[in-house]
């Protein structure tokens, strides 16, 4: 018992874990489902990416630094900005197909009003929102470690 | 496209000065050349609103390294060439007033903007990207560079916040 209590005191109080465990998952979601529908709906890949950031930090300041870093680590965190943007780049190169840098290189656009629409921007949508999210919560990470180094002194 | 190659080349001309001058506010002049060329630039390509954001951040840029690399005032001269400075002065602001009215006949009256790019983007921008959200057709493919340089900015911002904040840096002059 005093073993679980002592784990209680990391991080907000049981109220704000509790709603945290609820409502974190929805909001990772809501964000994915606003980069996904970036080119149908209002949204798009900063704002989705933005909002999954923050289910991060939300969980980050609900249940404190280690069990956050657990979902995604620093070393993680940087690989996936890198990714983000070379997959940016990498559907920007692949354009060339098509005539030249960055071009909608798709012969069908498919659909309008449907998932499968729009071309190349779907993917732009992704990888600005693997960039974006990973970005900003990084950024908040190195600001946590770095409120612990100045604690520790 | 002859002015702009000139232009080019006054501009990387200019770089080089600014990287071998000696005089550290010699290169700081040089560098602003170079801005105010790419402003011109932008103006030649046709692109006016991004020569006007270049030239503002150009002129603050340049304020801010003058001031950085300025050791102390420079003295301010009074005595001599009063009239001199006068009369250049009022010259500027009259040139400056002239161009200002030619330039501002030039503008389109108020409550008519040509809105040609935009009407081309409402009509023909469904045809062409697929997408329905026009803002994201915009960002993601007519405007697609843009959106390339905000994602290299956002990186270089989470760079910046990591190589300030970082814990080796801060401890290494305690230690």
């Amino acid at each position: 018992m005093v073993d679980s209590n002592k784990k209680e005191e990391i991080g907000m109080s049981f109220m704000v874990k509790t709603v945290t465990r609820l409502t974190a998952v929805v909001i990772l979601l809501f964000g994915i489902y606003i980069v996904l529908h970036g080119h149908i709906s209002p949204g798009g890949g900063f704002a989705g990416g933005l909002i999954i950031a923050l289910s991060f930090v939300q969980v980050m300041i609900a249940f404190g630094k280690d069990i956050a870093l657990r979902k995604l680590s620093e070393a993680k965190a940087a690989v996936l900005e890198s990714v983000g943007g070379l997959l940016f780049l990498t559907i920007a190169a692949l354009g060339f197909l098509g005539g030249h840098f960055l071009i909608n290189f798709f012969a069908s656009k498919g659909r309008p009003f449907t998932l499968f629409s729009a071309g190349t921007i779907p993917f732009y949508n992704i990888a600005i929102a693997i960039k974006v999210a990973v970005g900003l919560f990084s950024i908040f990470i190195v600001l946590v470690i770095l409120k612990r180094a100045k604690k520790e002194e | 496209m002859l002015e702009l190659q000139l232009l080019l080349l006054f501009m990387i001309s200019a770089a080089i000065i600014a990287v071998e001058a000696k005089d550290m506010i010699s290169s700081v002049i040089a560098l602003g050349t170079v801005g105010i060329g790419l402003c011109l630039g932008f103006l030649l390509l046709k692109a006016p609103d991004l020569a006007i954001t270049q030239l503002v951040a150009e002129i603050l840029c340049l304020i801010i390294l003058i001031r950085a690399t300025l050791k102390q005032d420079l003295p301010l001269v009074r005595d001599g060439r009063w009239f001199f400075n006068t009369f250049s002065t009022l010259c500027f602001i009259v040139i400056f007033l002239i161009f200002v009215f030619l330039a501002l006949k030039e503008i389109s009256v108020f409550g008519n903007p040509e809105m040609k790019i935009a009407k081309e983007i409402l009509t023909g921008s469904l045809d062409k990207t697929g997408a329905t959200n026009f803002i994201t057709s915009v960002i993601l493919d007519f405007r697609a560079y843009d959106t390339l340089g905000e994602a290299t900015i956002l990186f270089a911002a989470v760079i910046g916040v990591a190589a300030v904040m970082r814990k080796i840096g801060r401890n290494k002059p305690r230690a």
